[in-house]
């Protein structure tokens, strides 16, 4: 069970025990974290799942496909740290990950 | 402290749920459901779990354990018979009461069911709940020939998964052509070429008039003609499930009447989700949606005005469907559009149409096109430029101005 460290716009910590197999944006739902809503449920088609990951955490993951950098490109708090967390699992390869969460959801 | 009670236990109630506890609310909460399952998904049932792609543990809204970890008191199997609204408490049909502070109806819809001869033949399937696709799944692996009856979202993506399993597909519509009460000709056509580019045989304008079968289900009768099927599919629309609410005396006018705070005549009564008629402030009008993005806004809002917020529902509908390899994604409707404009490749199934009224954006239909769908939700109601929509050059970014 990975760790997971979500981080709110406002700083707010939350360190949540993630399962392998499941989705950063899982994780987050399932452990009511604020900041994510995931409308779709995790197809890749609503952008409401929006996260942060820095450079350092972002090389140990998939890289992402192009409908995700394409439901990304016109989110107005879009940075190079982008990634969609429904489009990102768990695993131990990614233990402590930090996540950081975008002030709002589009 | 009774708490807040929901009635139901689909896709807006497990929202509801997370939102109360997000919220912070640490009072009672228990969902009456009458399915065995905790809360999930309907859209993976005609998509990929319907195909075998992904399993239950994908299609809930949150996994079984977030109910008991969260102190939420989740009751499936367990029918709501009535609101008695003055003793302000719901009963179960198996005459358990349950006294509320505050109530939520997320009852959803319901088929509509098809009564003609015929019709109680084994192999009829309506789709909207996991026994239902577990029924259909069981009776792909047999069947040779599927017939669905209604050329709808549901019936089309139905038809997609059943062609992939190497089934031999019609699909029977009554109007003039498929998707007619949810999208314009353009798109219909589309998707009536793409469907039978892949071998599925369609045929609009008929009605159907019968089933006939000794027992189970061997063809369906449209007028003269016959069409042979060993399993058919009924997707003709659905109704809010209102009987609840109608019976307690609240105002219902197909769904239940709320304001823009999903409150129903009721103040101690809130409605979301597929049951409710609702303003919505900037179409300036009121709607009935089926959609998921629409339960879920309406169980937050409602759970943030239950908890004594002041919170109004307002967002711009949106919708996606998954047929073959195709992903449309919708916002807005397309007849509100008085001109339209192409942008990208139809031959190429990439490609966007934007509907534009008075030169505002008031929808689009992006087929494999998400950049397009994204724009159209930060433009909708906005002025823009029909030429520079269409021109594959213009940077949609430079139309967010
Ligand atoms: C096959 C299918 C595919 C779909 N695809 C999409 C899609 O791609 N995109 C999209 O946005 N939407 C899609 N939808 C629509 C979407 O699933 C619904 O809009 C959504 O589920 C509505 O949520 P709800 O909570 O209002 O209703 P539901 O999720 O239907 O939940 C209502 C629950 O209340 C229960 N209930 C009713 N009466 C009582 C009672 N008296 N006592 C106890 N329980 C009761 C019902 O049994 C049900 O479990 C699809 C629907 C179906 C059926
Ligand atoms: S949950 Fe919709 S794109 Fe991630």
């Amino acid at each position: 069970m990975p760790t997971v460290k979500f981080i709110e716009f406002n700083g707010t910590e939350h360190n949540v025990e993630a399962n392998n197999g499941e989705s950063i944006m899982v994780a987050a739902t399932s452990n009511l974290i604020p900041g994510i809503d995931a409308d779709c449920g995790g197809e890749c088609s609503c952008a409401t799942c929006h996260v942060l990951i820095d450079a350092e955490w972002r090389a140990k993951l998939e890289p992402s496909t192009d409908t995700e950098e394409s439901m990304l490109d016109l989110n107005p708090d879009r940075t190079e740290d982008s990634r969609l967390s429904c489009q990102i699992i768990v695993s131990d390869a990614i233990e402590g990950i930090k996540i950081n969460l975008p002030e709002f959801q589009y | 402290m009774s708490g807040i009670v929901v009635i139901g236990a689909g896709q807006a109630a497990g929202q509801a749920a997370a939102s109360l506890r997000q919220e912070g609310y640490e009072g009672e909460v228990t969902l009456l459901g009458d399915e065995a399952q905790a809360p999930y998904q309907r859209p993976p049932l005609s998509k990929a779990y319907l195909s075998g792609d992904i399993g239950m543990d994908r299609v809930l809204v949150r996994p079984e354990n977030f109910y008991p970890d969260k102190n939420i008191n989740l009751k499936t199997n367990t029918r709501v018979a009535s609101i008695d609204r003055d003793n302000k408490s719901v009963t179960t049909e198996s005459g358990e009461t349950y006294e509320y502070e505050k109530l939520l109806i997320a009852t959803g819809s319901s088929p509509r069911i098809l009564n003609i001869p015929g019709s109680d033949l084994e192999g009829i399937h309506y789709l909207r709940t996991i026994d239902d696709v577990d029924g259909i799944r069981g009776a792909f692996e047999k069947a040779g020939k599927i017939c669905i009856v209604g050329g709808g979202y549901i019936g089309l993506e139905v038809a997609a998964v059943a062609k992939k399993a190497g089934l031999d597909v019609t699909v029977v519509e009554a109007m003039d052509r498929i998707l007619q009460r949810v999208t314009t000709p353009e798109m219909s056509d589309f998707y009536h070429n793409l469907h039978t580019g892949r071998g599925v045989n369609i045929m609009v304008n008929t009605g159907v008039d019968g089933f006939e079968g000794d027992g189970e289900v061997s063809a369906v009768l449209c007028g003269d003609t016959k069409v042979e099927a060993d399993l058919v599919i009924v997707g003709i629309g659905i109704i809010p499930n209102v009987a609840l609410a109608e019976a307690a005396g609240l105002e219902c006018d197909n769904g239940i009447v709320v304001n823009d705070h999903c409150q129903t005549s009721d103040p101690d009564i809130y409605a979301a989700g597929d049951c409710t008629n609702h303003p919505n402030p900037i179409m300036d009008r009121r709607l009935r949606l089926e959609s998921v993005p629409n339960a879920m806004g309406q169980a937050r809002t409602a759970c943030s005005n239950m908890l004594g917020g002041d919170k109004v529902y307002a967002e711009v509908p949106w919708f996606w469907s998954d047929q073959y390899e195709l992903k449309l994604q919708m916002v807005g409707f397309s007849a509100d559009g008085d001109s339209s404009v192409v942008r990208g490749d139809k031959d190429a199934n990439q490609f966007a149409v934007f509907y534009l009224k008075e030169g505002k954006v008031v929808a689009v239909d992006a087929v494999n096109s998400p950049k397009e769908f994204m724009v159209c939700k930060q433009l909708y109601g906005k002025p823009a430029d029909a030429a520079a929509l269409a021109d594959p050059e213009t940077e949609l970014k430079s139309l967010l101005g």
